[in-house]
């Protein structure tokens, strides 16, 4: 019994360790170093792959993926700051590169939103109260007038 | 009355965000190019033609033309192919090619087969050249104006349609619909 759990088990391993080399396969690059290829993942992770839209540029196995992948690569390569890739995207592809928009006034809404839309139901939530505790007032007025005659 | 006011309101704002939302919706996939309004990105690449020869932007600058980014691997090229002939044949405004990453061969033997509409063909083989244009998927066309600003973006293969509604008037008159119906008439 031990034995058959154990077999399973390995072969459960040796199928998922055969998925993980397929996932690295998309993008073997490697930086020259650690810092730099910290900021490489970090900006593949964060760009859309413009054909398949839902990916990102790291995960996608698609040609212009790669193109990207390496202009990102070249850029830190030459010194160039990941602010300076994000803008030499979003000029060529615009703001849709981006997993994460940006703060503009286009999109400023996105983040204000949230804000504004508790604000608005904080102020409906006072008033239902202040409106129900006038009506409990109401009601004992004519009370102590049924009691009084 | 006034009971309802508000919740009347609320969902009149909300029928309005949504049909705005419906009616951007229509353009799903379809990306606006920030390339749009601003000068062209500048290019000097080899001639599909002949590989000695550069291809340049500057050398294009005081004419209109088309830029259409094209493969031999690309079906949607091959479907709008009779379109850019039609429009070749126009003599309207000149063609300008961009093989993005293709085989020469394949290209050249393409062409021979189906007829050439450019007036030149710039080849892109590593893909470098569609990424300063923000091309994400062939066919993309572009209409560069004579001061090198980019006009308009058509997305996908071009249709008869497309040319007649979205080009011809955006050209200038002496270029545009007044010589295409000479074209037509002779």
């Amino acid at each position: 019994m031990m034995r058959r759990w154990a077999l399973a088990l390995t072969a459960m391993a040796a199928v998922f360790a055969l998925f993980a080399t397929a996932a690295y396969a998309v993008d073997p690059t490697q930086m020259p170093t650690p810092e730099l290829q910290k900021r490489y993942l970090g900006l593949t992770h964060e760009l859309r792959c413009m054909q398949c839209q839902n990916e990102a540029i790291a995960d996608s196995p698609v040609d212009l993926a790669a193109d990207l992948r390496r202009q990102v690569h070249d850029m830190l390569l030459a010194g160039k700051t990941d602010e300076d890739v994000r803008n030499f995207m979003v000029a060529r592809y615009g703001e849709f590169i981006l997993f994460r928009p940006r703060m503009s006034v286009r999109t400023a809404w996105l983040w204000l939103a949230p804000g504004v839309l508790i604000l608005v139901g904080a102020f409906v939530a006072v008033r239902i109260v202040q409106q129900r505790s006038a009506l409990v007032t109401q009601d004992n007025e004519p009370l102590e007038e049924d009691i009084r005659s | 009355m006034n009971r309802f006011a508000i919740p009347l309101g609320v969902f009149a704002l909300l029928v309005v965000v949504l049909a705005i939302g419906i009616k951007h919706s229509s353009n799903l996939g379809v990306i606006v190019s920030p390339l749009l309004g601003k000068p062209a990105p500048e290019f000097a690449l080899p001639s599909l033609t002949d590989s000695t020869h550069i291809v340049k932007s500057s050398d294009l600058r005081g004419r209109w033309y088309i830029f259409n980014v094209w493969g031999t691997w690309c079906g949607g090229c091959r479907q709008e192919h009779s379109v850019l002939l039609e429009m070749r044949q126009a003599d309207v405004v000149p063609i300008i090619g961009l093989d993005w990453k293709d085989k020469a061969d394949e290209a050249l033997s393409l062409l021979q087969q189906l007829g050439n509409p450019y007036e030149i063909v710039a080849v892109d083989k590593d893909g470098r050249e569609a990424i300063e244009w923000g091309v994400y998927g062939a066919p993309e066309t572009f209409l560069v104006n004579d001061q090198g600003v980019v006009v308009y973006k058509y997305i996908g293969p071009l249709t008869h349609e497309a040319w007649e509604k979205e080009f011809l008037p955006r050209l200038p008159p002496k270029q545009g619909a007044a010589r295409a119906q000479e074209a037509a008439k002779s």
